[in-house]
């Protein structure tokens, strides 16, 4: 049997919405794979629902950020395995992550995110308002699918919402794997002396947000209170804000399905949860790194191994999802992994659901005749960016 | 059917409360599992089942009973 060697993390696409075919292919012939990461190590690619859910919920398994190998190159250099800073904590482990986690936990809950929807409502009514003022055509991502999450997890920060130029375009430097490691540690740094210059402007002000009641009683000292901030508002904006735009792209050119959550708005709970197993905008996946020889799937993954865990290709497996290549939004898509899997599972699940219920619903039954002001193939894609969407989506209506 | 829930492990995603409010809570402090019904109703364990597949970190435990 010749030896399947995966060069590289597959990522071409050739349509918008699906991952590289090449992922498919690996899935369906062997679905953990040995792996060339760009900086030479050789470790693993996982691409199927199982293997995602068995490898994140395996604690053998390390996210710890200085044992990662990264699969993807950054301006065509190798992104070294680094120092994760202290309070960066998705980069950790227990016991590290758990102490970090249970401070922000009970700020996500389902009852705490459902008592934001009036305010979610206001922010998103506020901004069709606005985009029926601007006329059309517009670019639907600086008037709706940026701001809205954007002003969300500003206020539930307590960030100010007027300063966020500094944060956002240091963000868009920060995750395009196009610009150099140089130039995408100096945005990170930017965006953390903002960050550390606010904790400190938030310890005299004693404001109701989260940032001041984690300074008021978290115990946390001032580098871990900004990177955690800086976590967080990096979460908040860039997950939310790409689905919003990539979704609204799909269901545009999916009319039979904008048709049948138009005649049945009960449909959108499913609708989101489908979106976000079609779209998996954390389109290069993951990493875990084996902290022991692991035996998983036959196979021997030895301790300091990198596994590559694509979420696009899990989410796309047709052992548990049927037909798992069309978008269907009456289908049971519970049970994706677009949001990952095990102690890292995403905190702000819960806010990006709401957001997109309301976002989503706002936005067709103010504009029902919605449509895309430019042909398809011209809208821009964000296929370099850690987190996919589309980077403008130009949309017109009468 | 007999629900266990394991707090300690919890990592408050959150799941099991979306998927069934009437058998499983969050608490306020510091978003862990609250269970609410630790023997659901026959129209409950569907649900219940589906929470513990759904939840991230194995905190959840079904069992059935006579």
């Amino acid at each position: 049997m010749t030896e399947t060697v995966s060069t590289g993390l597959p990522v071409g696409r050739s349509n918008p919405f699906d991952p590289s075919d090449e992922l498919g292919r690996l899935r369906a012939q062997r679905p953990l794979c040995p792996m060339r990461f760009p900086d030479g190590h050789v470790g693993w690619l996982a691409s199927s629902h199982s293997l995602a859910r068995e490898l994140l919920a395996d604690q053998r398994f390390s996210n710890r950020g200085e044992l990662q190998h990264s699969p993807v190159a950054v301006g065509g250099e190798v992104m070294p395995p680094r120092e994760v800073p202290r309070g960066l904590f998705l980069a950790t482990d227990p016991p590290d992550h758990t102490r970090y986690r249970r401070l922000l936990t009970g700020q996500f809950t389902v009852r705490r995110m459902n008592q934001l929807t009036s305010r979610i409502e206001r922010i998103v009514a506020d901004h069709l308002a606005a985009m029926r003022e601007h006329g059309s055509p517009a670019d639907l991502v600086p008037v709706f699918a940026r701001p809205i999450p954007s002003l969300v997890i500003c206020e539930m920060l307590g960030v100010p919402y007027a300063e966020r130029d500094t944060f956002q375009r240091n963000t868009a430097v920060a995750m395009n794997l196009e610009h150099t490691v140089e130039q995408m540690n100096a945005a990170v740094a930017e965006i953390q002396t903002y960050l550390r210059d606010l904790v400190r402007r938030k310890r005299s002000q004693h404001d109701d947000d989260l940032l001041s009641g984690l300074i008021a009683s978290s115990g946390l000292d001032e580098e871990e209170l900004t990177n955690v901030t800086f976590l967080l508002l990096v979460a908040g904006h860039e997950t939310t804000a790409n689905m919003l735009g990539l979704g609204t792209f799909a269901l545009l050119q999916n009319p039979r399905q904008l048709a049948a959550l138009r005649s049945d708005p009960a449909l959108m709970d499913n609708a989101v949860e489908e979106l976000l197993r079609y779209l998996t905008i954390v389109q290069f996946g993951t990493t875990r790194t084996a902290l022991q020889d692991v035996e998983v799937d036959g196979h021997v993954i030895k301790a300091g191994d990198t596994v590559s865990i694509s979420l696009p290709a899990a989410n796309r497996d047709p052992e548990k999802f049927e037909h798992p290549d069309a978008l269907d939004v009456s289908r049971a898509a519970a049970g994706h992994v677009a949001f990952g899997h095990g102690i890292h599972q995403c905190l702000g699940q819960q806010l990006a659901r709401i957001e997109m219920r309301i976002g989503y619903t706002g936005l067709f039954r103010e504009f029902p005749d919605l449509r895309l002001a430019v042909p398809a193939q011209d809208v821009p894609l964000r296929d370099q960016m850690s987190i996919y969407g589309v980077h403008s989506l130009p949309v017109e209506w009468s | 059917m007999r629900i266990e829930v394991d707090p300690d492990v919890c990592i408050g995603s959150g799941m099991c409360a979306l998927t069934d409010p009437d058998v499983f809570d969050q608490s306020e402090e510091d978003g862990t599992v609250v269970l609410l019904d630790g023997r659901p109703a026959p129209d409950h364990q569907e649900r219940a089942r589906q929470a513990q597949h759904l939840c991230p970190s194995g905190a959840i435990r079904v069992m059935d009973e006579r």
